[in-house]
């Protein structure tokens, strides 16, 4: 695949990676040529991240080996990164925001005369640079005052004024206008003509096809190839991403019937932390959720399933939209009044939203449902909470010794069920799932996806968030696609595969 | 990922915790060895009479510790409650007096100018359960941290007390107001005669514990300690519960400035100083996590019982209070060092 008559600038080889529970990276090798960009793609999870940070020395790879200019190297801190010539840019910028563009451009290094600073060589060299990148700005103003597309020019102005030679820069466009990206484009080209690498992590692939020469992905922590950019398609790249088989089957034939629109969502709209350039937001969001239908909800990283979820459950609050159960409008403002109204949400991440660690299993499982089984005095019925606890362990087969054994005790999947079982209790009309079987073995994902279609068949509208394509297949009946806040698209079972999700994953609406 | 796998076995621990056992009972453990080496050091220490004595002293702490176990749970602090202490019983005194302007002035027989010790108690417990609301309020919706805001409380309250007092103690209480700190109830054979305190601080004990251990309104207490953000998406009201809290401490140390006026016979401005420390290190010493959702009541008992039998024991032995508060320094720092300890064994899921 590589035209081998150019010598890499960087070189990585059999770069292995495990974290406890999972094997991140597994024997990945890539390669970038001076003055190229370079994509990294890959699903979520895919290892992208992992490999960056082995790269910014953030991480230390278990095995494998990293040369440069031919040369072995060895990253072990971030600071033998930079000297090698290697700048991270982040998505979250590593600035300093009450400190001047100039004295981050310099930060450490800033130019001395005997031990003070001298304010007017770094000013002078601060302005030299940034003018470099295009951002012609007097370099004694805030960082905290700069516009995203400016902070990132900083960012890159430092890269340059450490002489990096290679750029690595995890989805720089994400926050960016339209117009901030032509700009950004146009310094990444003048980086490449000054011979200085980019490495590039996008989930935009026509970005990928615009700027970049090459391209590297990954796969469930697996190099599944590198190729020159103008020999691909997008098409031959999102085979490339999510090729693998659909390992578990659908549960065959049943159709819901949508009769009984339970859940609907009008122009749900949350702009977040107006201040804070990387918010994910929810933009003018409709949906449906029928009554015995698994509906899906799928995108990528940051495109706004969680946030969408949270609104819908009153967790943050919502700019404007309007939310109707079972036909009436009704008016969310905390979890309190979602649970009223019988909706229930499974938050994606299990030990911070979900589980009280501290407390046995019996309090954990009771504890949204405590009002069915407390007396007018308040005192809650011992023998009805113990009861509560055996119905929902015989159930969804929880094992577990007995309910007074810590919930830290159990395993993901035997937690999951913990917190499923927490709103089961309360007989929901409508449940949202996010990533229902994350970090939990194949064995009991098997189980929460059998448990949540015989919810569905019992009459709940179950939505579910998952980040993977093959459980969202499986599980929904229809799948509604999200991106940068807004819906992408809708699309049934039948005709869903893995290429046409990523498509409306990476692809806005009018786009397709 | 499909990559992503977790150990094969479903349960690590195939029953009740030990260690969470051991941590439950270690407070017991250590009061009792504690106790042993007193009464070889000197016998006179296991004398009734001395531990009613203990039990004496410790009462006012362990009505203060009896509200802190809640405010603890929730991940919460209050400083305050020495200043309060003094503040209320200052308010209670000058009740009985007949008012501010006539503190110093009537003399402990000129009662026919007070107002009587029910409305004393009334009063007193009413100042300390709105000083605890207003933190209450300014931690749940100004959103300062409890560690703030009561500090703040801590040199507020102690500043109106010293207002109110104007300079001196109020003393001089009737029959009925003194029977409060220094009556008895009843007489117990062996034992001897029970303090009203001693029985105000084991009634609130059981009444607290019942609370905690039995009630909706507990469950959600240890649940918004052990993860307010699940808590929240659990649907339990947080702010209600958290600013009950401290309603709940302030009504607490309301109630014990009344009754360690009565005690003293004297209320003053500087009463209750440093009570907080010494009311922290008992709930703490009792096993409840200063990080929430983990403690029982009648660990605070417990750890209140013990800093008693600490104090007296070495009294006893002649060492001199300061040394006193080193002990009591470190034995704090230990205890949240084991606390840290088994939290991180917690998380360890």
């Amino acid at each position: 695949m590589n035209s081998s008559n150019v010598t890499p600038f960087l070189r990585v080889q059999g770069i292995s990676k495990r974290f406890p529970g999972v094997q991140a990276l597994t024997d990945v090798g890539f390669d970038v040529r001076a003055g190229e960009a370079h994509a990294l793609l890959g699903e979520n999870g895919a290892g992208k991240s992992t490999l960056l940070k082995i790269l910014a020395g953030a991480h230390l790879p278990d095995e494998g080996t990293i040369e440069l200019d031919g040369r072995p190297v060895e990253i072990r801190r971030p600071v033998d990164a930079q000297a090698l010539g290697i700048v991270t840019i982040y998505q979250e910028f590593n600035l300093l925001p009450n400190l001047s563009i100039a004295e981050n451009v310099f930060v450490g290094r800033e130019p001395t005369r005997g031990p003070f600073v001298d304010w007017k060589a770094l000013n002078e060299q601060a302005r030299a640079v940034t003018a470099r990148v295009g951002l012609n700005m007097d370099p004694r103003r805030l960082v905290k005052d700069l516009s995203v597309a400016e902070q990132q020019m900083v960012e890159i102005a430092k890269a340059l004024s450490m002489k990096a030679k290679l750029v690595i820069m995890d989805e720089p466009t994400s926050a960016l206008s339209e117009t901030e990206v032509e700009r950004l484009f146009r310094i990444i080209n003048d980086l490449k003509s000054h011979g200085i690498a980019v490495v590039f992590v996008t989930h935009r692939l026509d970005e990928v096809m615009h700027i970049c020469d090459r391209l590297t992905v990954l796969r469930d922590g697996r190099l599944v190839g590198s190729s020159e950019v103008k020999d691909v398609r997008v098409d031959d790249v999102i085979r490339m991403m999510v090729g693998r088989e659909v390992a578990l089957h659908g549960r065959g034939g049943r159709v819901a019937k949508r009769d009984t629109a339970m859940l609907q969502v009008e122009g749900l709209t949350r702009m977040g932390d107006t201040n804070d350039p990387h918010a994910v937001r929810v933009r003018n969001v409709s949906l449906t959720a029928y009554t015995g239908e698994i509906l899906g909800i799928g995108g990528l990283i940051g495109a706004g399933r969680t946030e969408l979820a949270r609104a819908i459950f009153g967790a943050d609050p919502i700019d404007a939209g309007r939310i109707l159960v079972n036909g009436e409008e009704v008016r969310i403002s905390t979890p309190q009044d979602a649970i009223r109204h019988g909706i229930g949400l499974v938050p994606e991440d299990r030990k911070q939203q979900a589980l009280f660690l501290s407390l046995a299993i019996r309090p954990n499982l009771s504890m949204t449902a405590l009002d069915a089984i407390t007396d007018r005095l308040g005192f809650v019925s011992g023998r009805k909470e113990r009861e509560l606890v055996d119905t929902y362990r015989r159930k969804l087969s929880i094992r577990m010794a007995n309910g007074e054994q810590l919930v830290s005790n159990l395993s993901g999947g035997n937690q999951q069920k913990v917190v499923l079982a927490r709103w089961l209790a309360l007989n929901p009309r409508v449940l949202i799932v996010d990533e229902p079987t994350r970090g939990i073995d194949i064995a009991a994902k098997n189980e929460v996806h059998h448990l949540l279609f015989e919810l569905a068949a019992a009459g709940i509208a179950v939505i579910v968030i998952s980040s993977e394509l093959p459980e969202l297949m499986r599980l929904a009946d229809r799948i509604v696609t999200m991106r940068e806040g807004q819906i992408s698209g809708e699309i049934e079972r039948e005709q869903a595969t893995e290429e046409s999700l990523m498509y409306l994953f990476t692809h806005t609406k009018t786009a397709a | 990922m499909a990559t992503a796998t977790t150990s094969a076995g479903e349960t690590k621990n195939n029953g009740v915790d030990l260690f969470g056992l051991l941590a439950t009972y270690a407070p017991l453990i250590f009061l009792l060895v504690l106790m042993g080496i007193f009464a070889w050091l000197t016998p006179r220490f296991l004398l009734p009479l001395n531990l009613v004595n203990v039990m004496r002293q410790v009462s006012i702490y362990g009505l203060l510790a009896t509200g802190m176990t809640f405010v603890i749970l929730t991940a919460g602090i209050d400083l305050s409650i020495g200043a309060i202490v003094a503040f209320a019983g200052l308010a209670a005194a000058a009740i009985a007096k007949g008012g501010l302007a006539n503190r110093f002035t009537a003399g402990a027989d000129a009662t026919e100018f007070g107002y009587g010790w029910p409305l004393a108690m009334l009063i007193a417990v009413l100042c300390g359960t709105l000083a605890g609301a207003l933190q209450g309020f300014a931690i749940t919706r100004l959103k300062v941290p409890p560690f703030v805001v009561t500090l703040g409380g801590m040199s507020a309250f102690r500043g109106a007390a010293l207002l109110m007092a104007g300079g001196g103690p109020i003393s001089g209480f009737d029959a009925g107001y003194t029977w409060w700190g220094q009556g008895y109830l009843f007489e117990l054979p062996l034992i001897g005669r029970i303090p009203v305190p001693v029985m105000v601080f084991l009634a609130f004990a059981v009444l607290a514990h019942v609370i905690l251990r039995y009630t909706r309104y507990g469950r959600h207490i240890y649940g918004i300690g052990g993860n307010p953000e699940a808590a929240r998406l659990s649907g339990l009201n947080v702010r209600g519960i958290t600013m009950s809290v401290y309603v709940i401490m302030g009504f607490m140390a309301g109630l014990s400035g009344f009754i360690l006026s009565a005690r003293l016979n004297s209320a003053e401005a500087v009463a209750g100083q440093g009570y907080e420390l010494i009311v922290i290190a008992s709930v703490v010493i009792g096993g409840t996590s200063l990080f929430g959702g983990v403690g029982t009541i009648f660990g605070t008992v417990i750890g209140t019982i013990l800093i008693g039998v600490l104090q007296n024991g070495l009294v006893l032995n002649n060492v001199s209070p300061y040394v006193q508060q080193i002990i009591i320094g470190l034995i704090i720092v230990l205890a949240v060092a084991f606390d840290t300890f088994a939290k991180s064994r917690r998380r360890r899921a």
